[in-house]
């Protein structure tokens, strides 16, 4: 009979890690040897002695970290099953941002899926989610409760331009995580005819040249220019992608009275989107929904479903019902970039669980 | 169109801080909608039409029948809004939906439905819509739809959308009832002007400019009246053989809040005045008229603590005639002609104060240290009494404003153009702390009254000097004095401080005074209205 998986990967303090293999998946230290499931910062950490992952991720690796990165970096396309020290590691794509990929082990005929981050809908950036069988499905659960069910990403857009062709003497103001939602952003503007430049804040550039060089068209793109004179302002009537609370930061004084625009799956909470100000909340996100989640379980067919950050209470219960057996592995360090982390927390990288400002 | 085009606009409004954003999202949807949507979506806006067809228990209840009841308070606790909770975990249809209703659908239906039909009528609809739909439905099944815009604003967008003088809007309105079909008829260009007949309406109220120095020097006082500038808010009775209303100077009908005044407005006459809360014939603290202000309906015990009393300004019209192109003069002598053969309850007349050179006017204005008076009003002899802000007919000479010394505290980031800067500013005053020592204590918030360069160099200091941050609103090092300048100071329990300011503002940054210099609360506690101080 096949060895339980929780004989063989183990939660430590780093991560998930691989007894047989010697290896951690997604690790929150730098360790010797990690199997990498996607570019986020709370999931491809640096100083990792050797490590594998999809061309796509080594390639992110290395624009934000330098050739310093990691020591040996080992290229594994989707689909291919490498063996090491008797395990079986096939890399899936996970429809989560360029290069993401979920992670399959075998080992003695016990196999684990472990998603990483992962989202159903369709996305012109990268490689769409592929299902596969498991024992044990290890998934993530960001936007893991009933009130968070994404609409249709290219009806959010439509708001965009609706709001730009309403209000042509502002400019419109997109926050935007910087790798992954920002690209999917202006592909999708693409899809829904803007044909016009789109404006990159400093901090987005170098990704989206990434994104370029790997084949996906995101048409012209400029840096948002400085204002002829002192005092003046630009861009009335274009859209400007910047990393989330970008708003917040003199940077954006130069904009022509700008509509803050914020994308993500926190936005569908409207009283949030509210406090922080966002004045055009879009919903569009790169994680599973709470359906999409659920049918993702169903689909793995795990009988155990391992939930690695988010929502774990509100999952385990709802997979409860349905028969599975729901395990919160409390992983340290995530959720720090991308949509896993909590809107509040997006303002300004304020800490995160602040106490309210006392009120006079 | 459909209640999720109702929807779109109400959030749009929800989340738009910006008044020119806000009109031009309401021009969009009277350019946009067919008749009755339209109307129906405005009224709805304004609160003329509100339901509490649903409590929001009963929400509550479809909700559970349909979601298993640890997620629905997971959710709930999450969320934080019950109309919210629901909105968003409420079941979706798999496969096609069918078609969203009409908001005239909503209202007819609502209207024809027996109370135990109605769970199963919102259920149905809540089955056809999107979240924001649903929210938007919850909302007005329940009577709980506040979205920040005012009947004023509406009246200003259909101008707008028209090409017409708000003024013209304003004439006809309150004799109109949802969906307002004359109305958008006559701005169309297709029908008549809507004809209010004897309805009592609200004609909009002449304005004064803010008087400056310079002005004074120019002005003749053979040529001028004078009179007290009352602080109270700003009425307009209007009482015809139709009915009687009592209307807020933006147009707002608020005859439901003051009945003590309503029940006796037998006569017919339209009249400008000042809503005032008297006791013993003496003005009460413009917070005792709060206590007052956005009720529909007015507890006895109100009515006896905080009377309610018009003060006349001024009269439009007496019977059917219009005096309105009457010169001052002679509307005054109306008035008090008016005002002796009617003696109406609950009314009298501002007097008019004597002067003969503009130095006895500055020396009449540094005098008045009553709390119920806000300045002077200068009204040329000959001007008739027209709509709007017409300049060089009326002054307003506020009397100089009072100021304190206060430590910034907080400051917080503003909306729009102002998103990227620290513009509102939370400032504080020295109290004991009980141990011997001084602790500051927050007494209020501003933010206006600084220049561009002022404000550009509050953020840089602002930045540099931030203690903690929570979300927008960053705390910083107790180290800068503002010059706070302020209308009155009322008690307050909602305060920290048990202090409220009226209009605070910032007259000047004090970077050169220590922080340990800035005033104590003492300060503001002896500018509490006379009875007060003295009790406190
Ligand atoms: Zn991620
Ligand atoms: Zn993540």
């Amino acid at each position: 009979m096949a060895p339980h998986p929780g004989t063989w990967l183990k939660v430590t303090p780093q991560g998930l890690y691989c007894e047989p293999g010697g290896f951690f998946v997604d690790p929150a230290r730098p360790v010797p040897r990690a199997v990498l499931t996607h570019g986020h910062a709370d999931h491809a950490r640096a100083g990792h002695g050797a490590v594998l992952a999809t061309a796509e991720t080594l390639d992110i690796l290395r624009t934000r970290h330098g050739e310093g990165a990691a020591r040996v970096m080992q290229a594994a396309p989707c689909g291919r099953t490498l063996k090491h020290n008797g395990v079986r590691i096939t890399l899936l794509p996970a429809g989560h941002v360029l290069g993401s990929a979920q992670v399959l082990l075998e080992w003695r005929g016990s196999r684990v899926l472990i998603s990483g981050d992962y989202k159903r809908r369709p996305d012109p950036t990268c490689a769409p989610y592929e299902p596969a069988q498991a024992d044990v499905f290890v998934t993530e659960a960001t936007f893991a409760l009933p009130v968070f069910r994404h609409p249709d990403a290219a009806g959010e857009v439509a708001r965009l331009c609706a709001s730009v062709a309403r209000f042509p003497g502002r400019c419109h103001l997109l926050g935007a995580y910087a790798l992954g939602k920002a690209q999917r952003m202006i592909a999708l503007l693409r899809q829904a005819g803007w044909d016009r430049p789109i404006y990159l804040h400093g901090a987005l550039q170098r990704l989206c040249d990434l994104y370029g060089r790997h084949g996906v068209a995101l048409g012209e793109l400029r840096p948002v220019p400085a204002p002829a004179k002192r005092g003046g302002t630009v861009l009335a009537g274009e859209i400007v992608i910047a990393p989330p609370s970008a708003e917040a930061t003199p940077w954006a004084r130069r904009l022509a009275d700008p509509v803050v625009a914020v994308a993500s799956g926190w936005m569908r909470v409207r009283q949030r989107a509210k406090a922080r100000g966002v004045e055009l909340p879009l919903v569009v996100s790169d994680h599973a929904d709470w359906d999409e989640l659920l049918a993702t379980c169903a689909e793995v067919g795990a009988p155990e479903v391992w939930v690695t950050h988010g929502r774990e209470d509100a999952l385990i219960h709802a997979l409860a019902q349905r028969g599975i057996r729901g395990r919160a592995l409390h992983l340290v360090g995530r959720g720090e970039e991308g949509e896993a982390e909590a809107p509040e927390a997006a303002d300004e990288a304020a800490a995160p669980d602040a106490p309210a400002p006392p009120v006079p | 169109m459909s209640l999720s085009a109702f929807a779109a606009l109400l959030e749009g409004l929800l989340f738009t801080p910006a008044r020119t954003a806000k009109l031009a999202l309401l021009r969009e949807w009277f350019a946009t909608q067919p008749d009755p949507e339209r109307g129906l979506g405005l009224a709805a806006l304004t609160g003329e039409l509100s339901f509490a067809a649903a409590k929001a228990g009963m929400i509550r209840e479809l909700a559970a029948a349909r979601t298993d009841p640890v997620l629905f308070a997971l959710s709930y606790d999450y969320v934080g809004d019950l109309a919210e909770t629901v909105a968003l975990l409420w079941p979706e249809q798999r496969g096609g939906k069918a078609s969203p209703p009409l908001v005239s659908e909503v209202v007819a239906g609502l209207a024809a439905t027996p109370k135990p039909a109605l769970p199963g009528l919102i259920a149905g609809w809540l089955d056809t819509l999107e979240a924001g739909a649903r929210l938007a439905l919850i909302k007005l099944v329940t009577g709980g739809l506040r979205v920040g815009a005012s009947g004023r604003l509406a009246k200003v967008a259909l101008a707008e959308w028209a090409g017409r003088p708000v003024e013209e809007v304003e004439e006809v309105w309150h004799g109109l009832e949802p969906p307002y079909l004359p109305l958008f008829a006559w701005l169309e260009g297709r029908g008549p002007r809507p004809d209010p007949g004897t309805a009592p309406v609200f004609r909009p109220p002449m304005l004064a400019h803010p008087l400056e120095e310079e002005d004074l020097a120019a002005l003749d006082p053979r040529d001028w009246r004078a009179e007290w500038k009352w602080d109270g808010i700003r009425v307009q009775i209007a009482a015809t053989p139709g009915g009687a209303r009592i209307f807020s100077r933006s147009g707002e009908d608020i005859t439901a809040a003051f009945p003590d005044i309503a029940e006796h407005l037998g006569f017919h006459a339209v009249l400008d005045g000042e809503l005032l809360v008297l006791r013993g014939g003496e003005v009460a603290p413009f917070g005792d008229l709060q206590q007052r202000l956005n009720r529909r309906a007015v507890p006895p015990r109100l009515l006896r603590d905080y009377p309610a009393h018009v003060r006349l300004y001024d009269i439009l019209f007496d019977g059917a005639e219009d005096l309105r192109a009457l010169p001052t003069d002679a509307r005054r002598a109306r008035l008090e002609a008016w005002f002796a053969r009617v003696s109406p309850q609950r009314m009298d007349l501002s007097p008019l104060i004597p002067f003969d050179t503009p130095e006895d006017l500055a020396r009449i204005r540094e005098g008045a240290r009553a709390a119920a008076i806000e300045g002077l009003m200068l009204k040329r002899a000959d001007a008739p009494y027209v709509a709007g802000r017409v300049k060089g007919l009326w002054w307003k000479w506020k009397r100089a404003p009072l100021t304190v010394d206060a430590v910034l505290m907080y400051a917080q980031r503003g909306h729009g153009k102002r998103s990227s800067v620290y513009s509102d500013y939370t400032f504080g005053l020295w109290r004991p702390d009980g141990a011997g020592g001084e602790e500051l204590v927050p007494v209020g918030k501003a933010y206006s009254g600084y220049t561009d360069a002022e404000l550009a160099w509050l953020d840089r200091w602002i930045r540099e000097h931030t203690v903690a941050r929570f979300g927008p609103v960053r705390e910083v090092e107790k180290a800068l004095v503002l010059e706070v300048a302020f209308d009155g100071v009322q008690r307050s329990s909602r305060h920290r401080s048990g202090l409220a300011l009226r209009f605070p503002r910032i007259a000047r940054l004090r970077a050169d005074k220590p922080a340990a210099e800035a005033d104590r609360i003492a300060a503001l506690e002896r500018w509490l209205p006379a009875e007060e101080g003295a009790a406190g």
